[in-house]
């Protein structure tokens, strides 16, 4: 039985065929992959993951049992799959810390939370130098770091990274991608939706092609970097 | 920046545009009626004077700092104001050779003699011209005047004409005697105006001195039982619950209008939490205020004999009491929350504001309507509404004694509201106003977050209703409109959003200043709409947000006082 598994997946919205079926596995403590380009139906595979819309059929099972059962909190709170979205969705009007502390708002687990607390910001001692700023004056790459650690937050058994390094600069691409990396190597499994294939591919162990909804190809990362495909559609060789 | 002159122009544009309209609505010749310094100074005269200090002052801000207290300053200031004195003279001359009545109903001969001091001619025209030159000058003097005088001096004859605004509420709390050597029948004598603002200019002047002694005040406690509280809080609900049986009397106005206020603040609470807290723009709010009004009345009146007859046939009595009530108003203001959350759960914004809209409009139509004439008493609205008693035996009539009651109830949504905020179904709602996806992602069960959320103000405003009716004795459908809904939102926006002291500071300017100042009753709309304007323009946060946070006037002006502000 694999660790987290999607099985045919079906999504619509409305009359558009969002996913056509898709299947993909993640193994714990794997650091998984969805590449795509724009519109290819990553977004929408994760938020079927975490109950934010309804397929119309297919199956996700975390260790074994059918996600399609729980409430969005519920999957929150009772299985604890954690989604980070895309495009840096902090609450704006609430400061860092407060931030930090609604990632772990299902948790009852006082003592571990005050321990993640540090583990989030030795991670991004950032956030540490500005846990009194309300998240909203964050600069953009800050708040991509608060949305991470608000997900970590959440001790997460698996956590859905929906396109972590959108609008950043280089120098701080590399080292977002080296904290996920550590975040992994601290023991969290991790399915990351990226369009940033070339770096993606670097941390993954393994990962899936996305497009048009169906996926086109799973390999580990090293083939796929590998791939003739990939390196000309996605990692932009020629 | 700009050139003085083109600043002075400009401010000068603005300024004139807003006297034109103050002018040509009528509110310059409303106002006019009432004198705040015998024989010296109308309402109106200030209304005027007031635009011509803002025009002043805009014009200084449009000039670069260094250069506005200069000759630079005196040019723009005064040049500003003289294009607003030029276009009020233009007016005038206007308004006495052409009728502009076919359009401008209050271009009226009467507004002329107002604004050129009933003096015919020229000498007329002069004579405003000077007196809107005057605001120019206090506007642009008030960088001359030395610290902290300057300060001193503006906020006593600030406080001086605003107790002279007041009088109907600042005598009852005076003692007859100094009413009599201070007040005419409608404003302030001379000597009173001299003599308050002499007092109030040392009162301020000496304040900063007296004010460390005030602190080592606020840092006293009482013990209460198991708890304490500070000094300044304690002795506020002492005077509180004294002042009403102390001024019952001569109070009976100024408690009319508090209990206003004080309605206005609980269903401010309720509110706050539903689109402060949860952010849900909820417009239909007068509903659950009917709800609970009209619960109380059709329940108490011994009009209505079809419900008479249910409830003896039911209970074996034809009415309840006011306490009897209470429970049923929050049960059935609790469920009528939920039934508005359930169908609006998946709508935001817009959506979420205009059927809340139809919702309140839903209940006021069923009001009215004939076909449930016999249960809720049709257009002319129901009267006989029980008031509280008290063992049997002391009945609550008089508004001071149901400004206990709402100030009981006030306490009562405060408490809640505190504590809602600072518990998990707070937060739970605060994250789902900035995020509701990301909420939901975070383990967030947004239904019975905006579900609560709902429910909770519901019940606040029910209570409102209930109240209300009881105080009133009688109510009719027509005051259960949408303007209740507006009022309290306004209230909210002045206030600050999400602010609990905000929702009192927003109650007592939004419904407590129009009380009294009667003349403003007919342009409420229009003030109000002013006063959202300047408040979206100036300090989008209102009045006391609800994170007290420095902004760079306000350090300006007050220095390093407002170091000791709490800063969260
Ligand atoms: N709420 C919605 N209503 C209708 N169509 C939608 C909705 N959300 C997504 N879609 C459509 O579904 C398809 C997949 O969208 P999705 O957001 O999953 O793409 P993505 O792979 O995440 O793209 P990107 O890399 O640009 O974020 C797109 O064609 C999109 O237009
Ligand atoms: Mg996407």
């Amino acid at each position: 039985m694999a660790y987290f598994e999607v099985r045919d997946l079906h999504v619509y919205y409305g009359a558009i065929h969002a996913l056509k079926g898709i299947s993909l596995r993640v193994e714990e403590g794997e650091i998984v992959t969805l590449i795509g380009a724009n519109g290819a139906g990553k977004t929408t595979t994760l938020r079927a993951i975490s109950g934010l819309v309804r397929p119309r059929s297919g199956q996700i099972l975390f260790e074994g049992e059918d996600l399609l059962r729980y409430k969005p909190h519920e999957i929150v709170t009772q299985k604890r799959v954690i989604h980070v979205p895309e495009g840096r969705r902090v609450f704006a009007r609430m400061t860092v810390e407060e931030n930090l502390y609604m990632g772990a708002f299902t948790r009852t687990d006082r003592d571990k939370v005050e321990e993640d607390l540090e583990r989030v910001y030795q991670l991004f001692p950032r956030l540490k130098e500005r846990r009194r700023q309300l998240a909203g004056t964050l600069s953009g790459g800050e708040q991509q770091m608060l949305a991470i650690g608000r997900g970590l937050m959440a001790a997460p058994r698996l956590l859905l990274m929906d396109e972590p390094s959108m609008g950043l600069a280089p120098i701080l691409v590399e080292s977002i991608f080296e904290t996920i990396q550590e975040i992994n190597k601290q023991g969290t499994t991790i399915l990351l939706v990226e369009q940033n294939a070339h770096m993606a591919l670097q941390i993954a162990h393994r990962g899936y092609v996305l497009r048009t909804g169906e996926i086109v190809l799973h390999d580990t990362a090293e083939n796929l970097r590998a791939n003739e495909m990939v390196q000309k559609t996605y990692l932009g060789m020629a | 920046m700009n050139t003085p002159l083109r600043a002075a122009f400009r401010a000068g544009l603005a300024g004139s545009l807003i006297a034109l309209h103050l002018a040509l609505v009528g509110m310059v010749e409303a106002f006019n009626k009432r004198e705040i310094i015998q024989d010296t100074v109308t309402l109106g005269q200030l209304l005027l004077l007031g635009v011509s200090i803002g025009t002043a002052l805009y014009a200084l801000q449009l000039i670069p700092q260094e250069r506005r207290a200069t000759r630079d300053g005196w040019l723009t200031a005064l040049v500003s104001v003289s294009v607003v004195s030029l276009t009020l003279m233009l007016l005038s001359l206007a308004i006495q050779t052409i009728n502009l009545r076919f359009m401008f109903q209050n271009a009226s001969k009467e507004l002329v003699r107002i604004l050129t001091f009933h003096t015919p001619g020229v000498v007329g025209l002069v004579k405003l011209w000077l007196f809107i030159l005057v605001g120019g000058i206090l506007g642009v003097g008030y960088l001359f005047v030395p610290r902290p005088w300057n300060r001193v001096l503006s906020i006593a004859a600030g406080a001086t004409l605003i107790m002279g605004v007041m009088r109907s509420i600042v005598t009852p709390l005076l003692p007859d005697l100094l009413v009599d050597a201070l007040y005419t029948a409608s404003g302030l004598k001379r000597i009173g105006a001299v003599v308050l603002f002499v007092l109030w200019s040392a009162i301020l002047y000496t304040y900063p001195r007296w004010k460390a002694r005030a602190q080592t005040l606020q840092t006293l406690e009482v013990r209460l039982g198991p708890r304490t509280i500070p000094l300044p809080v304690f002795l506020g609900i002492v005077v509180l619950f004294a002042l009403p049986a102390i001024l019952r009397e001569e109070g009976s106005y100024l408690f009319e209008v508090l209990d206003m206020v004080g309605i206005y603040i609980i269903m401010g609470f309720g509110l706050n939490i539903v689109v402060g807290y949860a952010g849900l723009l909820d417009l239909g709010y007068v509903a659950f205020f009917a709800i609970g009004a009209y619960t109380m009345a059709v329940l108490s009146t011994p009009e209505l004999p079809v419900v008479r007859e249910f409830l003896t046939q039911t209970i074996g009595r034809s009415t309840l009491n006011f306490w009897e009530i209470i429970p049923i108003v929050i049960v059935i203001s609790l469920i009528s929350g939920v039934l508005l959350g359930v169908p609006v759960l998946k709508t935001h914004g817009d959506y979420l504001a205009i059927i809340t809209l139809g919702f309140g409009e839903i209940i006021r139509l069923l009001v009215i309507s004939d076909l449930l004439k016999p249960i809720l008493g049709g257009a002319q609205g129901i009267t006989g509404v029980a008031r509280p008693t008290f063992f049997g035996k002391f009945v609550i009539n008089e508004s001071w004694e149901y400004f206990y009651l709402i100030v009981i109830t006030i306490g009562i949504a405060l408490y809640i509201s505190v504590r809602l905020r600072d518990s998990r179904a707070g937060r739970a709602m605060k994250a789902i106003r900035e995020d509701e996806e990301v909420a939901k992602a975070m383990g967030i069960d947004h239904v019975a977050a905006k579900l609560s959320a709902f429910a909770t103000g519901a019940v606040m405003a029910g209570l409102a209703g209930a109240l209300f009716s009881s105080r009133l004795y009688s109510i009719a459908p027509h005051s259960f409109n949408v303007l209740i809904s507006i009022n309290v939102l306004c209230l909210l926006i002045v206030g600050g959003m999400g602010s609990l002291p905000g929702v009192v500071v927003g109650a007592l300017a939004l419904v407590g200043l129009p009380e009294v100042l009667r003349e403003f009753a007919e342009f409420r709309l229009l003030v109000y709409g002013a006063a959202l304007i300047i408040m979206m323009l100036y300090k989008p946060e209102g009045l006391w947000p609800e994170r007290a946070r420095v902004s760079p006037i306000a350090k300006e002006v007050f220095g390093d006082r407002l170091q000791q502000l709490k800063i969260e």
